[in-house]
């Protein structure tokens, strides 16, 4: 059928698409180029206004801005592939595509594409809120559908059927979300590798968790079994930092043993629910026991996930906040303990050398030094120290003596090693905010810290945190509050805390139950109710039978009709009373009159039965053959009361 | 070859039986009496070309968050999925439950509009967007609840005689045209197209010199050659109102012999020298002009005489025997 024959969709069906298509553009908003946002919705407007009007979109015009918008596109990201480009690019041509919508086809295209358009902004951010607010938007566009139905009814009521059908369909779509089998593997791509790797890193360069102490994401939960610990003792190890190039540090790759321990203080218990890193560091409170399942310890005993956590991962573990790790140092240890960078930071060197001259083979003594000069010479913590130079250290050390827990971590494991204590740099996140209503510990990627471990005779590998030194209320406050050099911000008291506390619940369980929904927690799922993920009969059994029941009772409800017209309250108490009449033994004959039935059952009931069925009889022949129709609405209403209440 | 012709033989009582069970799957098949009760083994539920191309878009939306793992938009495709589905039962509950009443036709002359009403009984739940399709003509139309509603058609009136109904499609794509659902109506219904009238030409042959003069009369009690008595359905103007005045009680009078003056003699021999249906197309002229102007009018066809009469009983009779001559 050519286009010109086809009738133009009538103005509410355009308008509710045009809606549509805008809630599309607000939901890509975040993340599209600052250009292109208000001439969208500016386009969108004049081409409303047009339709309205009756007017077609000038072609010309139109083929204008095709040829411009990718041009933009290339000009603003270098190329119109990914994620981005393509976000730009689907929001763009959704927008166009209302210009040359003039037939019913036109809209039926509109709406799959906006569809479509909605989807792709959810692989910006999978939150609650942002679900929802996609899911809503669908409503004008499966409203637009309908509207172009002919002789579709009022606006109001279309709306409404159309929330109704939505939200019969929430029930079918989580069965089906369960049921669908995920994907092991991918079938194209590798998306995990496109996107950046958050949270603390194996590498510590200068500035790498400075990054982190803005970034205000959730990076764990922890549900801990008993008393969530005190502040002070909140240490989340992540990585061990062996290796120091003058620049930055790493693990270092020589193969180490796992380091012994002896656990002395009660075990804790509890379970942490990681967000996406993209990386196989998975931190654990200071400092664990054993591996939990599909994770392995390296040998300073950080836990290590076998697979980079691309959907987040939830792991339980046992720790103890008291123990010796490491009692003895084998060679290989100690020399990496003790690696300095050749040449690098003569001062640094010389200061140690001289505590060493000083407190000879006194390592505790030592370590209290460095701590005292920390606290005692000037140091101030911030997050946004001055540049430094080559010689990192020295500079930190002697000039600028400003920054924030990397530099000092560095700066002391570099005097550690200097004066020939074996000590390692350890990075993970330190704190963390008690939420009050559910009881969960919530450490966000600005709880990021990095601190030391020194090895004492006797004591073994022991944690020395340099930047309480500096600071205390770092640890007692958290990273954001010590920076501002003040208490809690303002935003952090009353309602608006609890308020937050919250919502922040409500995000932990969306992430557990949906977003975190993968396929080994399906295959759980699914082998509880006795379905055996391992074979794809057994699936596809399952599948097929759900889907199969869907559908029957789809139809049983399809094939149901009212026993009486749904605005006829009279009729339908009747049918009501008929059916309980039939339940007792008496049928209504093919051709009965109601009155009739009514009579007749009333003759085989006992007096009191019999009056009051007779009465219901006479009142339903008069309301329904004789009644003026203004009074009939409430005196149906009355009558139906009076059957539902009859007990023949 | 014995085996080919029993498994042809074993196809076509599937048919057969297929046919049976389901009978609107095919067209070309025999009528039905009204009423026409849609059942749910009438109706046909199929995805529409939007309905397949909306569908393979969702399978690209379900392949796009399976590889990359995106729970939200898997939940969102779901979503849409089920409501969309929800399309295929909208459309089948749009038709089922209906019932045909009754087909009414005005009467129409060949190569005009021909005006047919469909009565559908009143529904005990409100149906929308219902599409009835009768040959090449479409109508949509919304059943409110427990009203019966009428669907009018028009159709083209091709030729004179009986006119069967052409096949009657009913069907329906809400709420939202992914799906339609429809069922074929051979509903038991023909209307009588009476012929064309020809355009110009002789004015009909007046039997005897003054008719025209001869004004009709309703009292004309000296010319009937008996009376009896009136009984219900009698047409009233051959009651014998004079008659009747002098015996207390309603007279008819019989055999009213015809009054060969007043009376226009429309032959089918006047027409001679024409074709057959240029004849029937000039004695329809002829009959359609004495019908107007009022007057008695007597039509000779080769196997029957009708009249003289005059009024619309007589002219859609006269009609009716013009449009059924072979």
């Amino acid at each position: 059928m050519s286009a010109a024959a086809q009738p133009r969709p009538d103005l509410r069906s355009f308008t509710l698409l045009s809606l549509g298509v805008a809630a599309a553009l607000a939901l890509h908003l975040p993340h599209l180029p600052l250009w292109l946002p208000p001439p969208l919705l500016l386009l969108i407007a004049w081409r409303w206004l047009g339709f309205s009007r009756g007017r077609r979109f000038p072609a010309l015009l139109r083929y204008a801005l095709i040829l411009a918008l990718p041009l933009g596109v290339i000009a603003t990201y270098g190329t119109l592939f990914g994620r981005l480009p393509g976000a730009a690019l689907a929001v763009g041509l959704l927008a166009l595509k209302l210009t040359e919508t003039e037939t019913r086809r036109d809209v039926h295209i509109g709406v799959a594409v906006a569809a479509f358009t909605l989807m792709s902004a959810l692989l910006f951010g999978q939150s609650l809120l942002m679900t929802l607010l996609v899911c809503a938007a669908l409503w004008p566009l499966l409203a637009a559908l309908t509207a172009l139905q002919p002789g579709a009814g009022a606006t109001r009521m279309l709306l409404r059927e159309d929330a109704l059908r939505l939200a019969l369909a929430v029930p079918v779509a989580l069965l089906a979300f369960v049921l669908i089998p995920r994907l092991a593997t991918p079938l194209w791509g590798a998306p995990g590798l496109a996107q950046a790797r958050t949270g603390i890193s194996a590498r510590m360069s200068p500035g790498a968790i400075g990054q982190l102490l803005i970034d205000d994401n959730p990076a764990f939960r922890v549900g801990f079994d008993g008393a969530i610990p005190p502040r002070a003792q909140r240490y989340f190890r992540a990585v061990v930092l062996w290796h120091f190039d003058g620049h930055a540090w790493t693990p270092g790759d020589a193969p180490l043993p796992l380091e012994p321990i002896a656990a002395q203080g009660a075990p804790l218990h509890y379970t942490i629910n990681l967000e996406t890193t993209r990386q196989t560091l998975l931190p654990a409170l200071d400092m664990p026991l054993q591996p939990p399942a599909g994770t392995r310890f390296s040998a300073a005993r950080t836990l290590l996930a076998a697979q980079p956590v691309d959907h987040g991962l939830r792991y339980s573990v046992t720790s103890s906040m008291r123990y010796v790790l490491a009692p003895r140092l084998d060679a290989a240890e100690r020399r990496l303990g003790l690696q300095l960078p050749m040449n690098a930071d003569p001062r640094a060197r010389a200061l140690a050398a001289r505590w060493r001259q000083r407190y000879g083979a006194d390592a505790a003594a030592i370590v209290d030094a460095a701590l005292r000069m920390f606290h005692d010479d000037g140091f101030r913590y911030t997050l946004l120290p001055p540049p430094l130079g080559r010689q990192q250290v020295d500079d930190f050390l002697f000039d600028t003596r400003a920054g924030f827990c990397e530099h000092y971590a560095s700066a002391f494991v570099f005097l550690m090693r200097a004066a020939g204590i074996p000590a390692r740099v350890v990075a993970g996140y330190q704190g963390g905010y008690a939420n009050r209503v559910a009881g969960y510990l919530l450490v966000r990627q600005s709880d990021a810290h990095a601190w030391a471990e020194v090895w004492l005779q006797g004591h073994g590998w022991t944690r020395v945190d340099p930047t309480a030194a500096v600071r205390p209320d770092r640890i007692s406050l958290g990273a954001t509050a010590a920076a501002q050099g003040s208490g809690a911000p303002w935003y952090l008291s009353g309602w608006w805390l609890g308020l937050r506390d919250r919502i922040d619940v409500i995000n932990r369980l969306w992430d557990q139950a949906v977003v975190g929904f993968n396929a080994l927690r399906q295959r759980g799922l699914l082998a509880r109710f006795g379905v055996d993920p391992e074979r794809w009969q057994s699936v596809a059994l399952a599948l097929g039978g759900v889907l199969g029941v869907v559908m029957a009772v789809g139809l049983a409800l399809a094939l149901r009709e009212p026993a009486a017209a749904t605005d006829d309250v009279l009729g339908r108490a009747f049918a009501r009373l008929e059916r309980r009449l039939a339940r007792a033994g008496h049928r209504r004959g093919a051709g009965e009159a109601p009155v009739a039935f009514l009579t007749r059952v009333a003759a085989a009931l006992p007096a009191d039965g019999a009056g009051q069925l007779r009465r219901l009889s006479t009142e339903f022949a008069r309301l329904r053959y004789a009644c003026t129709p203004s009074a009939s609405a409430l005196a149906a209403r009355n009558w139906a009361r009076r059957a539902r209440e009859f007990r023949p | 070859m014995s085996l080919a012709r029993r498994l042809r033989g074993l196809t076509e009582t599937g048919r057969a039986r297929l046919l049976r069970r389901h009978p609107g799957l095919l067209r070309a098949r025999r009528v039905e009496s009204l009423p026409i009760h849609l059942g749910q083994r009438r109706i046909y539920v199929l995805p529409t070309g939007f309905g397949i191309g909306f569908g393979a878009m969702l399978l690209v939306m379900l392949l796009g968050a399976l590889n990359y793992n995106n729970n939200a938009a898997l939940l969102l495709t779901c979503l849409l999925g089920a409501t969309c589905a929800q399309s295929m039962y909208g459309a089948f509950r749009a038709l089922h439950g209906l019932r045909l009443e009754a087909v009414r036709a005005e009467h129409a002359e060949a190569g005009s509009a021909l005006q047919v009403a469909l009565h559908f009984s009143a529904s005990r739940r409100a149906r929308t967007a219902v599409c009835l399709r009768l040959g090449p003509t479409l109508a949509a139309f919304s059943l409110p609840i427990g009203a019966p509603t009428a669907v009018g058609m028009t159709l083209h009136a091709e030729r004179r005689g009986w006119q069967a109904l052409p096949a009657l499609k009913l069907e329906s794509t809400w709420p939202f045209g992914l799906f339609r659902a429809w069922s074929w109506l051979y509903p038991d219904a023909r209307v009588l197209v009476y012929p064309a009238r020809e355009a110009g030409g002789p004015a009909p042959p007046e039997s005897s010199g003054t008719d025209s003069q001869h004004a009709p009369s309703h009292e004309q009690d000296q010319d009937y050659a008996g009376l009896r008595d009136y009984q219900p359905g009698d047409p009233p103007r051959r009651i014998a109102w004079k008659a009747s005045a002098r015996n207390d009680q309603l007279l008819l009078r019989l055999h009213e012999p015809p009054p060969a003056q007043s009376t226009w003699r429309l032959r089918w021999h006047d027409a001679r020298g024409l074709p057959q249906e240029q004849r029937i197309m000039r004695l329809a002229r002829w009959v359609h002009a004495a019908w107007r102007s009022g007057a008695r009018w007597q039509l000779e066809l080769p196997q029957q005489t009708l009249g003289p009469d005059r009024g619309d009983a007589h002219y859609h009779a006269c009609m009716a025997a013009l449009a059924l001559l072979p």
